[in-house]
C-alpha cells in the first residue's frame, strides 16, 4: 500500500497521494490560516502551504506520518517562508512592518483541542468574506483559502473559465493586500455586523450549488457539500452564535432533500411530487437538533427562522399533513426580520397552502408592481400553478410562459414545460 | 498606512424650503469630527472645498496647448467636497473612521483609497 514513490511519479496523481490529499483540504485550511497569521501575506502564506502539503506528499508515504502532522507542517511551510524572505529583503521589511501592527492588533487564541495547530480560520473566513471585497469573489476566496480548493476546482463549481476565476482570485487578493484588509475577528460590538456577511457568502455557495447544478459536470465540487463543511467549521468556531447553527441547520434540512429532487430521467421534482423516503434521515435529525439550538435562548435570526421552516416540511409526511398554520407563523417572523417580498412571495404560497388558492393569489398579486420579483422566475411560476389549481388555465399558461422566459437551468424550464403542456392549451 | 477619504456630498440640488444645511449641528459634527481625527494622532492632512462653480479645469493638448475650462459642474450625483489623509492601521480603522464622518451620512459618501507606497 505504501510503495515508495519510484522517483518520477508526481505525488498528486498517485492513489495513494490523492487519497492523502484529500485529508489535506482541511489541514491546508488551518496551515494557510496559521501561515496568514505568522506572515501577514496571503501569497506567501499560499505559496509556502502547498509546497509543506508537497513535502508532506514526498516524505510522509515514506517516513511515516509524524506525531504532530500540523506542526510538521507548519514548521516545513515556516522554513520555506524564512528561506524566501531571506532572498527578498525588501519584502521581508515590508511583512515585519505589518507583523508588528498584527500583534499589536490581537491576542492568540487557544489552540484547538482536535489538532496540534492553533485554529486561526475565523480570522481569515472574516477577510475572504470582507464587503470591501467584490460580492462575487468572496465565496471563490472562501472555498480556495477554507475548503482547500484549487482554483481550477473554484473556476468549475462556479462554472466559469478557469482564466476567468485567476484572474478575480488574483484581483481580491491584491486589494486584501493593497487596501490592508486586515487579518482579524471582529471585535464583540462589531461582530453582529459582520457575521451576517459571512453567513451570507456561505448560504449563496450553498444556493449556487443548487442553482448551477445543470450541466452533467461529474468532476465540478458539490458546492451544497462544500458550503455545509464550511458550515461545520463555522460552528466549531463560533460555537455560542445561534445563527452560525440556523444557517449550518438550514443548509442541512434543505440537501437532506437532495436525492429526491431528481427524478429518474434527471428531471426536477418539487417538494409536492417528492419520494420522502429518498430523504436523508441523518442530516434532518442534526439539523432539528440545530433547530432547537437556534429556537432556545433570545428571537431566533432569519437563518433560524428558515431552518425552523425547513425542518417543519422534512417533518412531515406528505404536503397536505405539513403544519401550514405554523409555517406562515414562521414566515411572519421572518418577514419581520428580512422584510423582502421573495421572503413575501413565500410566505403567500404557504398561505396558499393553509386557507386556500385564491388567498394566497390575492397576496401574490399584491406583489405584481415589486421591481426585485420582476426577474424572479418562481414569482411568476407560483402564480401560475394558483391559477392552475383555481381551474383559471388560459392565465396559468400565459404566467408558465412568462416563467419559462426568465427560468435560468434547464431542470426547471423542463419543469415549467411539462407543466404548461399538462394545460393542454399549447 | 495611509488612506484618503474622498467625502463627497449629495449634489446640492435646490435646498428644500426652509431646510437649512449649514445648520448649527452641522458645523458641529465637522467641528467635533475634525478634533476627534486630529486627538486620535491619525490625522495627516485634510481640506474642505470652496464651491464647485469655482472649479477650473485644465488639459494640456498633444500640441502642448493648455485648454481651460470653466467647471466641471455636477454632472454626477456627487460632489467632491473635501478629504482627510490619515494614517492607521488597516482598512477596517479607516472604514471606521469614514462611517464617523458626517459627509458620510444624509445622502453623501466617503470613499476610502489606499495611499500607493512606492518602494524607494
Amino acid at each position: 500500500m505504501h510503495e515508495p514513490a519510484a522517483g518520477a511519479v508526481t505525488p498528486a496523481y498517485s492513489p495513494v497521494a490523492s487519497s492523502v490529499e484529500a485529508m489535506f483540504r482541511e489541514e491546508r485550511g488551518r496551515l494557510l490560516a496559521a501561515l496568514v497569521r505568522r506572515f501577514g501575506d496571503l501569497d506567501l502564506a499560499e505559496d509556502v502551504a502547498s509546497e509543506a502539503i508537497e513535502a508532506a506528499l514526498t516524505h510522509w508515504p515514506v517516513d511515516g506520518v509524524p506525531p504532530r502532522p500540523g506542526a510538521w507542517l507548519m514548521t516545513t511551510a515556516r522554513r520555506r517562508a524564512v528561506d524566501r524572505l531571506r532572498r527578498d529583503q525588501a519584502y521581508a521589511a515590508r511583512l515585519a512592518l505589518l507583523q508588528v501592527e498584527a500583534d499589536r492588533a490581537g491576542p492568540t487564541p487557544p489552540v484547538d483541542a482536535d489538532g496540534d495547530l492553533p485554529d486561526e480560520r475565523l480570522r481569515l473566513f472574516f477577510t475572504c468574506a470582507h464587503p470591501a471585497l467584490a460580492a462575487e469573489d468572496r465565496g471563490a476566496l472562501i472555498l480556495r483559502c477554507l475548503a482547500g480548493l484549487t482554483t481550477p476546482e473554484v473556476a468549475r463549481a462556479f462554472l466559469v473559465p478557469s482564466a476567468t476565476m485567476a484572474k478575480r482570485i488574483v484581483r481580491a487578493k491584491k486589494k486584501i493586500r493593497e487596501a490592508r484588509i486586515p487579518f482579524r475577528v471582529p471585535d464583540a460590538d462589531e461582530l453582529p455586523q459582520r457575521l451576517p456577511g459571512v453567513l451570507q457568502v456561505l448560504y449563496s455557495i450553498f444556493t449556487e450549488g443548487y442553482a448551477a447544478s445543470s450541466g452533467p459536470d461529474l468532476q465540478r465540487p458539490d458546492l451544497a457539500e462544500e458550503s455545509i463543511r464550511l458550515a461545520r467549521i463555522l460552528r466549531r468556531l463560533l460555537p455560542a452564535e445561534r445563527e452560525v447553527a440556523g444557517l449550518l441547520g438550514l443548509m442541512l434540512l434543505v440537501h437532506a432533500r437532495h436525492d429526491a429532487r431528481t427524478g429518474p430521467g434527471g428531471e426536477l421534482v418539487l417538494l409536492d411530487g417528492q419520494d420522502r423516503g429518498r430523504w436523508d434521515r441523518t442530516m434532518i435529525e442534526e439539523g432539528r437538533g440545530l433547530v432547537l439550538v437556534t429556537l432556545s435562548g433570545g428571537p431566533p435570526g432569519p437563518y433560524g427562522v428558515q431552518a425552523a421552516i425547513a425542518a417543519l416540511h422534512d417533518e412531515a409526511a406528505d404536503v397536505t399533513t405539513t403544519d401550514w398554520p405554523q409555517i406562515v407563523a414562521l414566515y411572519d417572523v421572518l418577514l419581520v426580520l428580512v422584510p423582502s417580498p421573495v421572503v413575501a412571495l413565500n410566505r403567500g404560497v404557504a398561505v396558499a397552502m393553509r386557507d386556500g388558492p385564491r388567498a394566497g393569489l390575492a397576496l401574490l398579486d399584491e406583489l405584481a408592481a415589486e421591481p426585485r420579483l420582476r426577474g424572479y422566475h418562481p414569482y411568476p411560476a407560483a402564480r401560475a400553478d394558483l391559477l392552475y389549481r383555481l381551474g383559471r388555465f388560459p392565465e396559468a399558461a400565459a404566467a408558465y410562459r412568462q416563467a419559462l422566459d426568465l427560468a435560468g437551468t434547464e431542470p426547471e424550464r423542463a419543469h415549467l414545460r411539462r407543466r404548461l403542456d399538462s394545460l393542454g392549451l399549447s | 498606512m495611509k488612506y484618503m477619504l474622498l467625502i463627497h456630498s449629495a449634489a446640492t440640488t435646490e435646498p428644500a424650503e426652509g431646510a437649512e444645511p449649514e445648520s448649527e449641528s452641522f458645523f458641529q459634527d465637522w467641528q467635533n469630527y475634525d478634533k476627534a481625527v486630529k486627538e486620535a494622532g491619525i490625522w495627516v492632512s485634510g481640506h474642505s472645498l470652496a464651491d464647485l462653480t469655482t472649479a477650473t479645469t485644465v488639459r494640456v493638448d498633444a500640441t502642448g496647448d493648455r485648454i481651460i475650462t470653466d467647471g466641471p459642474f455636477a454632472e454626477t450625483r456627487e460632489v467632491l467636497g473635501g478629504y482627510y489623509v490619515i494614517d492607521v492601521p488597516d482598512l477596517d480603522v479607516a472604514l471606521d473612521w469614514a462611517a464617523r464622518c458626517p459627509g458620510s451620512r444624509n445622502g453623501g459618501s466617503v470613499v476610502v483609497r489606499p495611499v500607493a507606497e512606492f518602494d524607494v
